[in-house]
């Protein structure tokens, strides 16, 4: 099982819905947030291009923040992924240091939280807070190893990209773009 | 033109808008861990050359601010973590792929040797020590009869405190001027200075003075032929390591980095005791306080300018 998501970048218009289910669902502290909005223009007027992406941590398959973790509190889940067990963490701060994305951030209560694919949720069979009330519905997530699910069928028909795939960390947030 | 907003207000403390995870902390233990590294090196160095007559400083004096270095650094690491409560989650994992779980393994294990080290030299220093209870005098009897074995322990595990400050940032490859193996090496190199600074600056004895001079002359080229590889590797490397490297090279760390860590901290106080050895009589506290400042500012603005350096997406 190997659990991943595809954001539709041609689709999402940026309005910050899946953010804010984030925030309730996962009760983030105010003034935090586990995914977040990036608006990209590119080029130079007239000739701009703009393009966003609905961004949250990638759950790498090759991820620095677990190797680099001194307490193994950053740990892979089944399905890759990845998450911190809070009484584990002794909030050192060196897996925030080691996320080419910044996905991580020190919860007010020390521990470092990030986002957790809704984990507790993808377990009942349902999907994560953010794709469930994504209104354009740029949102797929699912299991890339069911060539069937939702996500494995877009990856084949669209094409897509990684974020910063140079730095090795083998993301499994797909861009379609 | 490649512009990027992120527009759900991304604000995270300690994230947004740039990384400042660690703050005063973090550079402060690395100096001080650095500094200890180098005094212990030297001390069981020595020691092991049956130097002891001849270098009292060295072998017997300076280690004893080893104990108070690593537990001011301690102290400061603590500080720096965000869930303190859970701390010695660090010892019930052993980890080799992280610097951080190794590196406070060596830290327990080169923390009590400095102290049982310098405790062990305690009565021959100040001869009016009492250790008040029997069982203390047993202890030291037993440990100074094994201070061989004390001193290799110590040879050990300070190059490993000494390299592991570098290589703790180094292993960080979201942060492209971190990012390189030279740090390793240089932090090694230049806490070693900072040991041989100190224990000149405490010797009264004209040879030991020379020496670590000497020494210190030698740390200093080696430190500055590591910055010149470190430039050479970036600028020759990736997009992201190439304006890591623009931090130093007209970015926001070009002065401090160039007037204050190698100026003031390495070219000056290595001038200074070439001037020395071939002559000249310099207090030894002026090279001495220059390469401690030197040293310490090395590591704020390695530290401090790695969180200003990113990949870019």
């Amino acid at each position: 099982m190997r659990y991943a998501m595809a954001v539709d970048t041609k689709k999402c218009v940026g309005c910050a819905d899946c953010v804010v289910a984030c925030q309730t669902e996962n009760n983030v502290p105010i003034g935090y947030c586990r995914d977040w909005i990036v608006e990209n223009t590119a080029g130079t007027y007239p000739q701009l291009e703009l393009e966003i992406r609905s961004e949250r941590c990638n759950h790498c398959a090759n991820s620095p923040c677990v190797r680099c973790c001194p307490t193994g509190a950053s740990h892979y889940e089944d399905g890759g992924i990845v998450l911190v067990t809070g009484e584990d963490c002794i909030g050192c701060g060196a897996c925030i240091a080691s996320c080419p994305y910044d996905a991580r951030y020190p919860h007010p209560e020390g521990y470092v939280d990030k986002c957790t694919f809704c984990i507790h949720r993808v377990t009942n069979g349902q999907k994560p807070a953010c794709v469930e009330v994504c209104p354009t519905k740029c949102l797929y997530f699912g299991d890339l190893d069911d060539p069937e699910s939702e996500v494995a069928q877009i990856l084949k028909k669209r094409k897509y990209k990684t974020l910063i795939p140079e730095a090795g960390t083998d993301p499994q947030l797909y861009f379609l773009t | 033109m490649n512009e990027e907003i992120i527009i759900s207000g991304r604000m995270n403390p300690k994230i947004d808008p740039q990384l400042h995870i660690w703050g005063w902390e973090i550079p402060l233990y690395l100096f001080l861990g650095g500094l200890a590294a180098g005094i212990l090196f030297f001390a069981a160095f020595y020691y092991l050359k049956n130097r002891e007559k001849e270098m009292p400083s060295t072998i017997k004096f300076a280690p004893l601010i080893t104990p108070v270095l690593l537990i001011v650094g301690l102290i400061a690491l603590f500080i720096d973590l965000n869930h303190k409560p859970y701390f010695w989650r660090l010892y019930t994992t052993i980890k080799l792929e992280s610097p951080m779980s190794w590196g406070a393994w060596t830290l327990m294990v080169i923390t009590p040797v400095s102290i049982i080290w310098s405790a062990t030299y305690l009565r021959e220093l100040f001869p009016a020590w009492d250790w008040k209870f029997r069982w203390l005098y047993n202890l030291e009897s037993f440990f100074i009869k094994r201070r061989k074995t004390l001193a290799w322990i110590m040879v050990f595990f300070s190059v490993i405190l000494g390299i592991y400050t570098g290589i703790l940032l180094s292993a960080f490859n979201a942060r492209p001027l971190w990012n390189t193996s030279i740090l390793g090496p240089l932090f090694l190199a230049s806490g070693l200075s900072a040991g041989a600074a100190y224990i000149m600056m405490m010797s009264k004895n004209h040879l030991e003075r020379k020496l670590f001079s000497q020494i210190d002359l030698v740390l200093i080229g080696i430190e500055l032929f590591l910055i010149v590889h470190l430039f050479m590797g970036f600028l020759a490397s990736t997009q992201v390591q190439i304006e890591a490297a623009q931090l130093f090279l007209g970015g926001p760390y070009t002065l401090p980095f160039w007037t204050i860590a190698v100026f003031t901290g390495m070219i000056v106080p290595g001038i200074l005791e070439f001037l020395e050895i071939r002559g000249r009589s310099i207090p030894a506290y002026i090279p001495g306080l220059l390469i401690l400042i030197g040293n310490i500012s090395l590591r704020f603005i390695i530290v401090y300018a790695g969180q200003a350096s990113r990949y870019l997406y």
